[in-house]
């Protein structure tokens, strides 16, 4: 076993982990952060998307002993606790972005992720910049419009980077110990 | 599905690398951003007895001038090299490769060094290295040395590379003189592999083709040098019939595979248009 530091949705957590354990399981099953879906399961997909120190990354391609003394921020951490929806995710909503949506959490972060860079991307850009997404019910359309209308919000409120607040750290649940 | 159980090593120096890799038993694997090895040893198609994880080794990463020549750290991330200005200066050619290499979020984590030292052929910056006669900087027990692009590609995910060594840096030639350069890839869907991929940097004088170097991606286990080509633009005029004609002889001494994507004839035939396509955008026309 490893010792890993990790800052979770603002939260700091410390545990003892398996090198090979996967982030998004790592996630899932000992924070239960079970916002971040395993969707393809081969990187491929998408859905598993998370930021790490501030990037997107597939979190089923990333090793929790690689994401240690390293800030994740998941969709349940894109706005403090109680703080609504994150305009992106308003975007979806309003826009009809998802049908299924299980492609959406991870869709939702790598546009975040996309606008940070980019906070005023052509369609096209928006596009190139979900290519690591794969949607099955959408054909995209409306994710597109629902990311074009989230960058309009954002440019005209404040950046789009996801900064989750601070949050007590010691009382942080974890799933293993409830169990 | 999750790897098999492996030892993990994360040395902070290129020393204590060596020494972990030295430590590490009979199979070890070196890590870099992880996103070729972990699906790898996902599908258990890679079982290591010891992983040896790169990520907080800093001296491998950046990129730096060294007066002809820019070298890129190994570590360096994908996206770190897009949008580094030294890179986009004096090697476009890599930086337009770079862009079309998997998704954004591979990019972020997904390293130089990485997609090298993989080479796989479908892999993107292989056939650019060799291209641009990049140098590869090797250490290992016994110290450093130096291969060129030419020797380090041995086969089929094989390269130069001993067991107990680890890629370094790799030092890529500034190109002086008026170069263009072009990245052509033919692949079926957004964050597909190549099927087949030619890169090109031509150098014009005097509305004539001085110099052109071209790397095939995906025409055999290795990437692959369009000689026969290179040969046929060198000095020759920059005419549309001229480049189609010298484009006809890019699959001479190719040893495609034919696999669900593609026939082995079709992807020679790719590589004629591809090259003709990318020496023409390069020559500027």
């Amino acid at each position: 076993m490893t010792q890993i530091n990790m800052r979770v949705d603002g939260v700091t957590y410390t545990d003892d982990v398996e090198p090979r354990t996967l982030l998004v399981h790592y996630l899932r099953e000992q924070l239960g952060k079970v916002g971040t879906v395993v969707g393809c399961d081969t990187s491929n997909c998408g859905s598993c998307t998370v930021h790490l120190d501030g990037a997107a990354v597939k979190s089923c391609t990333v090793l929790a002993v690689q994401a240690d003394g390293g800030e994740v921020t998941t969709i349940e951490g894109l706005t403090p606790h109680g703080g609504g929806l994150h305009p992106m995710q308003k975007a979806f909503h309003e826009m009809h972005g998802l049908q299924c949506g299980f492609c959406t959490p991870g869709m939702i972060m790598a546009a975040v992720d996309l606008l940070g860079e980019n906070p005023d991307p052509s369609e096209s850009e928006i596009r190139e910049g979900i290519e690591g997404n794969l949607c099955r019910c959408t054909g995209y359309q409306n994710i597109v419009r629902a990311v074009q209308q989230a960058a309009g919000e954002l440019r005209t409120t404040g950046n789009g980077h996801a900064a989750p607040a601070e949050v007590d750290t010691a009382a942080a649940p974890h799933v293993a110990g409830q169990a | 599905m999750i790897p098999a159980s492996f030892g993990y090593a994360r040395p902070s120096t290129v020393e204590q690398a060596v020494q972990a890799l030295a430590e590490g038993g009979d199979d070890v694997k070196v890590m870099a951003g992880g996103q070729s090895l972990i699906p790898v040893m996902r599908l258990r198609l890679a079982a290591p007895e010891t992983v040896v994880d790169l990520s907080q080794v800093a001296e491998l990463r950046g990129v730096r001038d060294d007066g002809d020549a820019i070298v890129i750290g190994a570590m360096t991330t994908h996206h770190d090299v897009l949008t580094d200005p030294l890179v986009r200066q004096f090697a476009p050619l890599v930086a337009e490769a770079t862009e079309t290499v998997a998704d954004r979020q591979t990019r972020a984590r997904g390293t130089f060094g990485g997609a090298l030292a993989h080479a796989d052929p479908a892999g993107d910056l292989p056939a650019v290295a060799l291209a641009l006669d990049a140098e590869f900087v090797l250490a290992g027990p016994g110290g450093r040395r130096t291969v060129p692009a030419a020797g380090f590609f041995v086969d089929y995910l094989t390269t130069a590379l001993e067991e107990g060594e680890l890629l370094v840096e790799i030092r890529i030639p500034k190109l002086s003189g008026e170069w263009g350069v072009r990245y052509e890839k033919f692949n079926r869907v957004a964050q597909a592999w190549s099927i087949v991929a030619v890169a090109a940097a031509v150098r014009r004088e005097d509305g004539h083709i001085a110099e052109a170097r071209i790397g095939l991606t995906n025409m055999g286990p290795t990437p692959l040098r369009a000689s026969a080509v290179e040969a046929a633009l060198a000095g020759a005029e920059a005419s549309p019939e001229t480049i189609a004609a010298a484009a006809r002889a890019a699959a001479e001494g190719t040893s495609p595979t034919s696999d669900l994507n593609a026939q082995a004839d079709y992807r020679q035939h790719l590589a004629q248009v591809l090259t003709r396509r990318a020496v023409t955008a390069a020559a500027g026309m």
